[in-house]
């Protein structure tokens, strides 16, 4: 089934297949093509490593003050330099990783959790359940995701793992979009119908015809998905209604270095560059992902800053 | 065509009602008392608790709570800012020009660099003009606007000295925060029109127009780029309200007056009547913006009218 997947043909995800690993292979190989997503995927790769050994890896203590003298600049000891109360800039930095790809994943699994039923009731529920669903879809899609996300911060409260919900509620109309227009095209299917008349029930036909349909773009998505969760969660965080000093992560040490630009570049550099790294390398491989999983599918839609 | 916009008119009203209960239901849906939260600090006395209750209508039932809600909204009235005491109307009327200033500028800039980049790209595709055109676009679409913000300001306000690095106002205040929000819109613009405009330039159309003998900068811009224009169009409507959305960011950092800051004030303040004025304001204008953009659309794209 796999195979079909990975074919370029959407109709055929819906039959079994014996040449799952044949599929891959070509999917990887179309990948791997590609330069810049190769370079990306091992960027990212780097990144989770940082993020895992984060502790072993740290020169310093990231919350340690005065390790360093106040705003020293890069270089020596202090390879990124040190922020305003002597801590060491690299150390909050490679914390920070571990913050930011934590934060994305629970924001998008949220997002996709809630986002994926609702559109299959949405998709494959009756037209009233349809139109109630869509109309609180459309809802939430009037405000852009960083409102959406700052609305929940203002009921919810401030705080790293009211910011990770706030994100994930903010991604939930991306995801329930896709995967009712997904499910509404598929039951036009043919083989949707083939089964439907072969006895098939509902959960049977969602499971073996509908979800493998979606598996693609649901993908793609989500690499998107977590390019903005990064970006919504650090905006939170860098004015101030996110993770609370002294939690090094970069949105908040890049509104802290506000303060001190005239007299110190780097606090407000090297967090930034992280966040730059970080999306730029995930959303190549979402595009490489998608080039080598179906070449034909077109982009849909730009953004939810 | 009238029966296209009082269609769409029609389906935005469950939205705008959605946001209507939406903000109405923000201070209710704070887990715990709103009251005991708001004075959190105050170490108030059970007389006051009871007086800001009262003030805010929370002592009485839900449905009368709702009543008083509507009928002040049609009366343009959202109660009082708990910080100013000043009418949420007035708070919200003085910062929303300035907002919508800056997201203006921002756009402009994101559309007349968008379209350079992308046309520019379009005309010669593959080349190292493309590749370095739409490599740029990648990174500036990475880029958190409020970093960029803090790297122009590193450069063009402290290194150079050229611009103001915070303030609001008009003029060269206005520059640093519109590029902030506007080159990565220009981003997503660009790689847009790039993609649309390489397609109209492979239809058939084109292929007379050409065979025509017509200089090729005729043939882009007369004859493709108004088709490719189309679906640019709408995009650039949806991305209004994230523009908007970007402006609450970028206003923090510039430390420019404005009803993002307003609210991120109001936030951190638990400041809820005017939270809820705030956001209703910016769901009214989200709402307004995706119904323009329709009618636009609709008016540049005749097949759209008659769906």
């Amino acid at each position: 089934m796999f195979k079909a997947l990975f074919s370029g043909r959407p109709g055929e995800a819906a039959q079994s297949g014996s040449h799952t690993w044949q599929g891959v292979r070509e999917a990887l190989g179309r990948y791997g093509q590609n330069k810049a997503a190769v370079i990306s995927a091992a960027v990212l790769l780097g990144m989770i490593v940082i993020a895992v050994f984060g502790p072993s890896l740290a020169p310093y203590d990231p919350v340690k003050i005065g390790v360093g003298g106040r705003l020293e600049r890069p270089g020596g000891e202090h390879l990124f330099g040190t922020d305003q109360f002597g801590r060491d800039v690299l150390s909050r930095v490679i914390y920070g990783t571990r913050l930011t790809l934590q934060a994305s994943v629970i924001a998008v699994v949220v997002a996709a959790g809630i986002g994926v039923p609702l559109g299959l009731l949405a998709g494959y529920a009756g037209k009233v359940t349809d139109n109630i669903i869509s109309r609180l879809v459309d809802i939430l899609l009037a405000f852009p995701g960083i409102l959406l996300a700052l609305i929940v911060v203002a009921i919810l409260g401030t705080g790293l793992a009211k910011v990770q919900l706030a994100v994930g509620v903010s991604l939930i109309p991306a995801y329930a979009r896709l995967v009712r227009g997904s499910v509404l095209s598929a039951k036009e299917n043919v083989y949707v119908e083939a089964a439907r008349a072969g006895g098939c029930g509902a959960f049977r036909i969602a499971t073996r015809h509908i979800l493998p349909n979606i598996f693609v773009p649901l993908l793609v998505l989500s690499t998107t998905a977590v390019g903005w969760a990064i970006i919504i969660a650090t905006s939170i965080n860098f004015i101030g209604l996110g993770v609370q000093p002294p939690t090094p992560e970069w949105g908040a040490d890049l509104g802290a270095a506000r303060s001190y630009l005239g007299v110190a570049w780097w606090p407000g550099t090297f967090p930034g560059l992280a966040i730059l790294v970080t999306i730029l390398s995930i959303n190549l491989i979402g595009d490489g992902l998608q080039n080598a999983l179906d070449p034909r599918l077109k982009r849909k839609g730009e953004g939810r800053r | 065509m009238g029966k296209y916009i009082v269609k769409r008119l029609v389906l935005a009203i469950p939205t705008l009602l959605g946001v209507i209960v939406g903000a109405f239901l923000i201070i209710h849906l704070v887990p715990g008392d709103p009251v005991d939260i708001m004075l959190f600090n105050a170490n108030p006395t059970p007389e006051q608790v009871t007086e800001l209750r009262h003030q805010l209508g929370l002592d009485k039932p839900l449905h009368a709570q709702f009543g008083t809600y509507l009928w002040g909204l049609m009366r343009g009235r959202f109660g009082e800012s708990l910080q100013t005491h000043r009418p949420v109307s007035d708070e919200i009327g003085e910062k929303l020009v300035p907002t919508l200033q800056l997201t203006f500028c921002g756009m402009g800039i994101a559309i007349i660099f968008g379209l350079a980049m992308g046309v520019i790209a379009a005309m010669r595709p593959n080349s190292w003009v493309d590749n370095l055109a739409m490599g740029a676009a990648n990174v500036a679409v990475a880029m958190p606007a409020f970093w960029l913000g803090i790297l122009l300001i590193l450069l063009f306000a402290l290194k150079l000295g050229w611009l103001p690095a915070t303030g609001q106002g008009g003029g060269e205040r206005l520059i640093l925060p519109a590029l902030s929000i506007g080159i990565g819109y220009s981003a997503i613009i660009a790689r847009l029109v790039r993609s649309n405009l390489i397609q109209v330039l492979d239809r058939d159309y084109i292929l007379t127009a050409r065979s025509k003998g017509l200089m090729e900068r005729i043939v882009v811009f007369r004859h493709a780029l108004k088709n490719a224009l189309i679906p640019v169009i709408t995009m650039i409507g949806l991305q209004f309200g994230n523009m908007m959305g970007a402006a609450v960011v970028i206003e923090t950092l510039f430390a420019r007056i404005g009803i993002g800051r307003l609210l991120v004030e109001a936030i951190l303040q638990r400041d809820y009547p005017l939270i809820q004025g705030t956001i209703f304001v910016f769901g009214v204008i989200y709402i307004a913006s995706n119904l323009i953009i329709d009618l636009l659309y609709s008016l540049v794209d005749p097949r759209i009218r008659y769906s």
